[in-house]
């Protein structure tokens, strides 16, 4: 009878959590359909075949102008995140590797300077960073015509960084370089604020992993007689990664989300790019539901693909 | 010299980054001081600032008020000082576990409410500012309080549901904390300032201010759930087990016995959440509200003092470093007592 008693609770429980989600999205969603009847917004899809009308700074992949349809201009910010998260992943994982095993160094130097960078990137906004260098870039380089070289064929000016690609270097041509690959300032203030801190946190999480592998392991595997090399490739990394790749992962979904903030010093992202079509259009509900629906598939694919990387290297 | 041999000098791959490390350090430091303290100028002078070749502090200095109390009506910047201090006040007040009292929720309430008198004013003839006019340092704390004090007991329901036994309350939970936890803030913040108005009834209005507040509620929400949700499932399972065999009802059960063994257990990770969050509120910046960072970057807009970003935003990484590290230490000092 208490087995029934408590069966029965149960299913009324259920049943009245259903009750009251349906409720609530039934009240959602009948005071939106009368707002905007009220407002005389169109609902749908529509207008993504119509013109966009506006320019967008940069184009990662895709050709594009102002005499494009919305769609097309959607896809040229998704691209432009893609890009930027994509580089910022390699950049941000090799910065952080590197400065996670210099934390574990027996220098002090590179122990506190680097133990010094991961404390204080770590407790600043990211927006904050963000907005830093872009003033640097801006405000502390110089015009084109003195631009820093720090490496030959390397340029850092306030029009942005120039770097030589494999088949031209950039030279300087009236009043900016030509040839090259070019990163605006936009995109260079994005892509560095974005490796710093994240790999801020990748340093964190690599030495966490290091330090989570057993000291004997080391010592046996010399024993054995491998060299450090092969004791720290055979041996340490293979059991670090099962412990590092989980929140490695949430990471790269962070610096993907993150990529987000470019909004705020005008790199033409996804989030930058809707909000554009939004204030044109007044599809707000659908811009969101766009810009929701992409970082959702984003955050689940990447999700996907590292279980799988996850489940090939742990134990068998 | 020992020390340094061991150190510094232990082999040679080791000397030659040292002495590496050392040139680069020789290279950057001595400019960056000359820059930021030497050749800085301090006083508020444009002027000045654009002849010198070091750091333009005077920008912080003719700024400060500003910065730090956004539009506040100026001769009233008093009250919003008073909370500020009240509200930092509370939260260290807060970090002495022999404070972790029932009555400490008294405290807080008490503490608010004298806040909310001071930045509203309109009793003991005190004027009356609407929140509109609210911003700089108190906004950011404000945020932050609010946010986290309704976000963390909706954090613990949606944690306790993600663990429940019905497939349907289990479902609901996974379902927001995912779909919350998939896409960026920003997204919710705009959803909160565009759609939120749609979304009510036609006559009801939220201010701009309650509207970011609702978004970051629900943001950080699911994101303490998680972290409840792991303190829940490091309790050993012979807790569940003899708080199941005592046959208390399951909230009695989970208010004397799951909960504060989870909580505890949950605190450095909380911390580090509030943290986050912390930082996370100089989002609002880009649906309009005036902020810290915000009213950093408004006061940059002034004709006579654009091209001194570089030294705003080094100083609000220093006012966001103090408070951020603050808290990180106080979480560090969890590691140690157990």
């Amino acid at each position: 009878m208490v087995w029934r008693s408590a069966r029965g609770k149960r299913i009324a429980y259920q049943a009245a959590a259903i009750g009251a989600a349906v409720l609530v999205a039934w009240f959602l969603v009948s005071n939106t359909i009368q707002n905007l009847e009220e407002r005389r917004i169109a609902s749908g899809f529509g207008f993504l075949g119509r013109e966009a009308g506006f320019e967008i700074g940069e184009s990662a992949f895709l050709r594009y102008s102002a005499s494009d349809s919305y769609l097309r201009a959607l896809v040229v910010g998704l691209s432009n995140t893609l890009a930027v998260a994509l580089i910022g992943v390699v950049l941000a994982t090799g910065l952080g590797t590197l400065v996670g095993l210099l934390r574990l160094s027996k220098n002090f130097l590179l122990k506190t300077l680097s133990a010094a960078y991961v404390e204080f990137i770590r407790n600043v906004p990211l927006l904050v960073q963000l907005f830093f260098w872009y003033a640097v870039i801006t405000e502390g380089m110089p015009g084109p015509r003195e631009a820093l070289s720090p490496l030959p064929g390397v340029f850092l000016s306030n029009r942005g960084i120039y770097i030589p690609t494999f088949s031209s270097s950039p030279e300087l041509q009236g009043f900016n370089f030509v040839g090259g690959a070019a990163l605006s300032p936009e995109f260079a203030a994005l892509l560095i604020g974005l490796v710093a801190y994240t790999a801020a946190f990748i340093a964190e999480i690599v030495r966490a992993g290091i330090l989570a592998v057993d000291r004997g392991q080391g010592e046996a595997a010399h024993a054995l007689g491998l060299s450090r090399g092969q004791t720290t490739r055979l041996v340490i990394l293979p059991q670090a990664l099962r412990v590092i790749i989980p929140p490695m992962t949430s990471q790269y979904l962070n610096l993907t989300k993150n990529s987000s903030l470019a909004v705020a010093i005008g790199y033409p992202d996804l989030v930058s790019i809707a909000n554009t079509a939004m204030n044109q259009t007044g599809q707000a509900i659908e811009g969101i539901a766009i810009i929701m629906a992409v970082y959702l598939t984003i955050s689940l694919s990447i999700s996907a693909f590292m279980n799988w990387y996850n489940a090939r290297v742990a134990f068998k | 010299m020992r020390w340094a041999r061991t150190n510094l000098f232990g082999s040679w791959p080791e000397t030659v980054a040292t002495l590496l490390i050392l040139w680069i350090l020789w290279q950057t430091v001595p400019p960056f001081i000359d820059w930021a303290f030497l050749d800085a100028v301090w006083r508020a002078d444009p002027k000045a600032c654009r002849a010198g070749e070091g750091a333009c502090w005077g920008f912080i200095a003719e700024k400060h008020r500003f910065i730090l109390f956004g539009t506040y009506p100026y001769e009233l910047h008093w009250r919003p000082a008073l909370a500020t201090v009240i509200l930092i006040g509370l939260w260290v007040f807060s970090a002495f576990r022999m404070f972790w009292r029932s009555w400490l929720v008294l405290v807080w309430f008490f503490g608010l409410t004298v806040i909310g008198v001071l930045m509203w004013g309109g009793v003991l003839g005190m004027q009356y500012v609407e929140n509109e006019r609210w911003g700089g340092l108190i906004l950011t704390l404000l945020l932050t309080t609010f946010g986290l004090a309704i976000a963390f007991p909706l954090s613990i329901l949606l944690a306790l549901g993600r663990r429940s036994e019905m497939p349907v309350i289990r479902g609901l939970c996974v379902g927001y904390i995912e779909l919350i936890r998939g896409v960026p803030l920003i997204s919710l913040l705009f959803m909160a300032s565009v759609m939120l108005p749609l979304f009510l009834p036609s006559g009801v209005s939220i201010d701009k201010l309650l509207r970011a507040q609702i978004a970051m509620i629900l943001f950080a929400a699911a994101y303490l759930a998680e972290v409840i949700r792991g303190g829940l499932q490091a309790i050993p399972k012979g807790q569940y087990d003899a708080a199941h065999a005592l046959a208390l009802p399951f909230w009695r059960r989970t208010y004397l016995i799951i909960l504060p063994q989870a909580l505890r257990i949950a605190v450095p990770a909380l911390v580090n959440n509030f943290i986050a969050f912390f930082k996370d509120t100089s989002l609002v910046l880009i649906i309009g509200l005036f902020d810290l960072l915000s009213t950093i970057k408004i006061s940059l807009q002034d004709r006579t003092w654009t091209g001194f970003g570089v030294e705003a935003y080094l100083f609000a990484s220093l006012v966001y470093f103090v408070f951020c590290a603050a808290m990180s230490r106080y979480s560090k000092s969890f590691e140690h007592q157990r």
